[in-house]
């Protein structure tokens, strides 16, 4: 822990397959000697990618990763000092417990008297002395994973990778496991590299966390900085659960969301539109002339340590956990300590798409003609009478060399059930709730992903249609 | 009631159906019958001709040596091919998994016809040289160890070759210790069926074979032509012989799988 030197970089890492998907994109990570870092992402973001290109079965299509300083990008697994417990252990079967863990050292051609006295030890580490004859059968979940663990970490590597490893095991023994881990990196003082979708998981085990989405990362830091310092909405959203507001600073340490203006601890300049976020512990539920804003309960669910209470005020809702429980229909006040309201500029949700010119020389999209006049985008440009389009000179404008930005902001689209109604149609691929609308990502049938912000609950992968107006659009001419 | 006896009656018939024509020829090859029909007396005097007349002696042995030799390469290449396609591209696996189809169902006349045009009419390869007649076998046999090979591969938990690499074996290495172990029962049932495809060949043997050599197919179907009678009764001692070897082979697989499956069940 106190050798600080990176052990592992990973420098503008890409991995995309050949059907085009790109499962990681320009990743930057440095690991630092003994850490215990955890990707952390839901499934399909990246993460087990990136642990095999670090183990080596799979090969970065771009970039770099050093290892102590020298490059191992196309290392085979069986040369690199890395060693890894696999999700599902891949454990051999055919093989006793002593020859499972014994394998890489004999890889290594050590003498049996010395892999015997490692095996011991390590099964020592483990708790299972006296398993070695056993075979792999014979063992239950929990075993087989600390057999995997051991065969593991016998051959001293510098990083051990740990692949989802408690994924199989039921709640009880993940809870256990989780802190024999954490107690066996302390022991073994190596570098760990986690990887686990389980965010409390992340939050219990490790010293820094890498939330991942969609390939690429979306913020690094200590359990703590992530929990309460969320970097964007789909942080705050992943890790624990959230009460997401959209909303706008409306003075010195003043933000306005949710029906009422909060006083906050982040100083953003006034008129900036920000989402805020405050965690369900954090909302105190008060007489109602004591909240800021007052709502209704709308139901109360015991949790075994806690009530979780929902308030609607408004439009809005609020998720509370209280150890007081509520009745449902009761008015209440709706508190937050300055402290706990964490705000964050809001992302610029803009959609911008390309238009193309047709023919005709109108403006098209998805095959569809929009109703506006390329002489009202094109600054100073006019038709000409034998029907071409002439700029402010007056020469022709050649359609093929000219491209059409359109954008459109979130709010301005609306959602439809009737796809043919719609500008284009897709399917919902993700959502977040943000209070008093829900946001949308919609990944359209020409592979683009809108963003919509509607206050009806649709689900994920419905089909939808996106209606834009046209008087909403905004268009931006590129030569 | 009625219709469990029914049920009975119909099962016996055709087990009966099954097995009544070797059961008359094994009776038979203890008698020293010349014709099916007139029952004399018993007598092994079949078998003795059997072992010792050099011609169906060689006959035999050569016939055996050419099933484990063929086998042992067909199984080899079968195992490789198998693992090949199962860790490649998923394109190029199916397009091998359908291409090995093609040779299982083609007709056996077919392939040994067409083994004999290539290499001996075309590369002029001598058939007294053994090479057509094992390639032939070979093969023949090669689908059928790869299709006996590919579900082990599919049950087998496909990391472990990865685990082997990550904990410092090389790819070989792997392989041999890790990969080939899980999928030896497949590997043994592939060579047993590769075995009994080679003896049963006919067509590809006719082909191919040096004409001074016999596999006991070609054979029999030349002596049942021919007139030498004590010849011909010895070889339904033969066909005993076999068949019995056949029956002890079976049982004793059966005996095995199900001491594994309780040895299994009781851990």
């Amino acid at each position: 822990m106190e050798d600080k030197t990176n052990i592992i970089e990973l420098k503008h890492i890409t991995k995309t397959y050949e059907d085009g998907f790109s499962a990681v994109s320009d990743l930057n990570l440095e690991v630092k000697r003994g850490e215990f870092i955890t990707f952390l992402g839901p499934s399909g973001c990246g993460k087990t990618t990136t642990l095999r290109m670090i183990a080596g079965f799979d090969v970065p299509t771009e970039g770099e990763i050093l290892l102590n300083g020298k490059p191992i990008t196309e290392l085979p697994p069986n040369k690199r000092p890395v060693n890894t417990v696999f999700q599902r252990y891949a454990l051999f079967p055919h093989m006793n417990i002593y020859e499972n863990i014994a394998f890489g050292l004999k890889q290594k051609k050590m003498p049996e008297h010395v892999i015997a006295k490692k095996v011991r030890k390590v099964l020592e580490l483990v708790d299972l002395e006296g398993f070695e004859k056993r075979r792999i059968d014979t063992l239950s979940g929990g075993q087989q994973q600390r057999v995997a663990i051991a065969r593991a970490v016998v051959n001293e590597p510098e990083i051990l990778l740990l692949d989802e490893p408690l994924g199989a095991l039921d709640l009880k023994m993940r809870k256990e496991m989780q802190l024999e881990l954490k107690e066996m990196h302390r022991e073994l003082g190596i570098t760990f590299i986690y990887v686990t979708h389980d965010q409390e998981e992340a939050l219990t085990m490790s010293d820094k966390i890498v939330v991942m989405s969609e390939g690429k990362m979306q913020q690094i830091g200590t359990p703590e900085d992530i929990y309460n310092e969320p970097i964007n909405a789909f942080v705050a959203d992943f890790i624990g659960e959230s009460n997401i507001f959209n909303g706008i600073m409306t003075g010195e340490l003043k933000a306005r969301f949710c029906g009422g203006e909060f006083v906050c601890v982040d100083d953003v300049k006034e008129g900036t539109h920000i989402t805020a976020v405050v965690r369900p512990e954090d909302v105190i539920l008060t007489a109602p002339e004591k909240g800021i804003i007052r709502g209704n309960v709308t139901s109360v669910i015991f949790k075994g340590i806690h009530y979780e209470i929902t308030v609607e005020s408004g439009k809005n809702e609020i998720v509370a956990q209280s150890v007081n429980s509520a009745v449902p229909g009761e008015r209440v006040g709706v508190y937050v300590e300055p402290d706990n309201i964490h705000i964050m500029i809001a992302e610029d949700n803009t959609n911008i798409f390309d238009g193309e010119i047709n023919k005709n020389y109108e403006l098209e999209y998805n095959g569809r003609v929009l109703d506006v006049s390329l002489t009202d985008i094109i600054k100073g440009s006019r038709m000409s009478e034998d029907g071409t389009l002439l700029d402010a000179g007056g020469s022709e404008i050649d359609i093929e060399k000219v491209k059409i930005k359109i954008s459109i902001q979130p709010q301005s689209i609306e959602l439809t059930d009737d796809q043919e109604e719609g500008l284009v149609q897709g399917c919902i691929s993700n959502m977040i709730y943000k209070g008093d609308h829900y946001s949308y990502v919609i990944h359209t049938d020409l592979e683009q992903d809108f963003v919509v912000d509607d206050e009806y609950l649709w689900n994920m992968e419905d089909q939808v249609g996106l209606v834009m107006p046209v008087e909403k659009m905004k268009f931006k001419v590129k030569r | 009631m009625i219709r469990k006896i029914w049920k009975n009656l119909i099962i016996i018939g055709i087990l009966l159906f099954l097995y009544l024509p070797i059961m008359i020829l094994a009776v038979y090859s203890f008698t020293d019958a010349a014709n099916i029909g007139a029952v004399r007396g018993f007598s092994l005097h079949n078998y003795v001709t059997l072992f010792t007349t050099p011609e169906l002696v060689n006959m035999i042995v050569g016939t055996l040596l050419l099933a484990l030799g063929a086998s042992v390469i067909a199984t080899i290449l079968g195992t490789l091919g198998a693992i090949g396609a199962f860790y490649s591209k998923k394109g190029a696996a199916s397009v091998i998994m359908t291409m090995n189809q093609v040779p299982v169902v083609n007709a056996d006349v077919v392939t040994g016809f067409s083994i004999c045009i290539l290499l001996v009419v075309v590369l002029g390869i001598s058939k007294d040289t053994y090479i057509p007649l094992v390639a032939g076998h070979v093969t023949l046999c090669a689908p059928f160890v790869f299709l006996s090979v590919i579900p082990k591969l599919k049950q087998m938990d496909s990391s472990i070759y990865e685990a082997a690499l990550d904990l410092g074996a090389t790819p070989f290495t792997a392989l041999v210790r890790i990969v080939i172990p899980q999928i030896l029962p497949g590997i043994v049932s592939g060579f047993a069926l590769a075995i009994t495809l080679s003896l049963d060949d006919y067509f590809v043997a006719t082909y191919t074979k040096p004409a001074t050599f016999d596999t006991i197919s070609t054979y029999v179907v030349n002596a049942t032509k021919g007139a030498q009678t004590n010849i011909k009764t010895a070889l339904w001692a033969l066909s005993t012989v076999i068949f019995l070897a056949v029956v002890l082979f079976t049982v004793v697989m059966t005996v095995r799988a199900g001491k594994e499956q309780k040895e299994r069940n009781g851990a």
